[in-house]
């Protein structure tokens, strides 16, 4: 269960906003909505815990994010606008190489087999430097399909994707929240998910 | 299981680094090029003059390491930084402080150890002796782990700073000095007679404190960096 209580965030002089408060049960998904500049980013930076809210606290299964550190990490998993996709790397290199920084063994069929469900069969051994925008956005998001992470934070996931793997990525999300993940993501378009509860959250 | 984990963790990440050197070789190359070519143009400026030659070898070679370890530093974390991955590490279950390590273990492997390994050959156009060039390459071995250590400190804390690169040199090179005056003191030392083996505890010394400290502190300054 994560829970949020009075969240401010600052950046600069501007407060972008505060008071802010949610929580997420197994199962629900986040979907957090706003004008660009709005903070969501920023909001989803400091529920990841890479930066420190202004003000108020996040939770996990009740203990701040803050003391459980590795412990809350090791559940979650968060895709932001950089993919991490090294370009001298391969698809399957990507895929094991990311995987393993996260503290996670990956073997090779499993990174293939991530890959083939992205619809990237075929394009494996080829380095990412050859690969166009959406489909190295795919080889971020295989990852998700690797680890066992109960909490999927998405920043902007249908960025350069087609509507093919948008309807990928969606049946990705409803199985993950089938099985009682949780899952916060922004996104400028609406996603169309079809089980688990969705609450919106407006920044504004 | 928690160890296992750290090590293969930190296995994973001089792998990884490795691995991407190995795809971009002209990065690693050009660092031990500089080394090479800074070293050799000395002999040249200065002529045959044999005793001259051996009074600065020392310190030549090891203001040379210094610099060329400097020119590499920038690619430490920058490359993790622009595309997202240094962020990866940050929230990774292994603990950021492992990664910096293996990070820091295979700069070394790329810069430190390459260096240590041409220094004698080096070594032999000043005129050194066979002796001198083996404690050469010991100072070297204990000294250059250090560079990378402290190195990682300051491109740490210039990652996304304008200008970064000139930063990192001011604010790193005073804190060689040490590790320059006690590694080039060791050859120096073993050229005159008085044998080299307080020089080189000190070098050892330093690298137990900085192996200590230096990770730690990298890893503070990576995650002020990513707030």
């Amino acid at each position: 269960m994560l829970e949020a209580s009075n969240l401010e965030c600052v950046r600069g002089e501007k407060s972008l906003f505060r008071g802010l408060s949610f929580r997420l049960g197994a199962g629900a998904c986040l979907m957090v909505q706003g004008a660009n500049g709005s903070g969501k980013t920023s909001l989803l930076r400091m529920l990841c815990g890479l930066s420190p809210p202004a003000g108020g606290e996040i939770r996990w299964g009740g203990t701040p994010i803050r003391e459980l550190a590795e412990d809350f990490r090791r559940e979650l998993i968060y895709c932001g606008h950089a993919g991490a996709v090294k370009d001298d790397l391969t698809a399957q290199e990507n895929v094991r190489m990311s995987a393993r920084l996260a503290g996670q063994a990956a073997g090779e069929d499993e990174a293939r087999g991530a890959l083939r469900s992205l619809g990237l069969k075929g394009r494996e051994d080829l380095p990412a430097r050859v690969l166009s925008a959406g489909q190295k956005r795919r080889v971020a998001l295989a990852r998700l399909l690797l680890g066992k992470h109960r909490l999927w934070i998405l920043d902007e996931p249908l960025t350069a994707l087609d509507k093919a793997a948008v309807a990928t990525l969606c049946g990705m999300i409803d199985a993950h929240l089938a099985s009682g993940g949780m899952a916060v993501l922004t996104s400028h378009q609406e996603l169309p998910l079809a089980a688990g509860r969705i609450e919106h959250l407006r920044l504004d | 299981m928690a160890e296992t984990n750290i090590l293969t963790a930190l296995g994973g990440i001089v792998r990884r680094d490795l691995l991407l050197a190995a795809r971009r070789k002209s990065d690693v190359l050009t660092t031990l090029f500089f080394f090479v070519i800074v070293v050799s143009l000395f002999p040249l400026g200065i002529g045959p003059e044999m005793d001259m030659l051996r009074k600065i070898a020392p310190g030549v070679l090891w203001v040379a390491a210094l610099l060329a370890t400097m020119l590499s530093l920038n690619r430490l974390f920058a490359a993790d930084y622009a595309d997202g991955a240094l962020e990866q590490m940050a929230l990774s279950a292994v603990p950021l402080g492992v990664l910096v390590t293996g990070k820091v273990i295979a700069h070394w492997l790329l810069s430190g150890l390459p260096l240590t390994l041409l220094a004698p050959v080096l070594g032999l156009q000043f005129d050194l002796a066979p002796a001198s060039l083996a404690v050469l390459v010991v100072a070297l071995a204990i000294g250059t782990p250090v560079l990378s250590l402290i190195g990682a400190i300051g491109a740490a804390l210039t990652l996304g700073v304008r200008g970064g690169g000139v930063l990192v040199s001011l604010l790193v090179l005073p804190l060689y000095v040490p590790v320059l005056i006690f590694g080039a003191g060791a050859v120096e030392a073993d050229i005159t007679g008085l044998g080299a083996a307080a020089h080189l505890s000190l070098l050892a010394a330093f690298l137990a404190l900085a192996a200590f400290f230096g990770p730690w502190a990298t890893t503070v300054a990576l995650r002020i960096a990513l707030e």
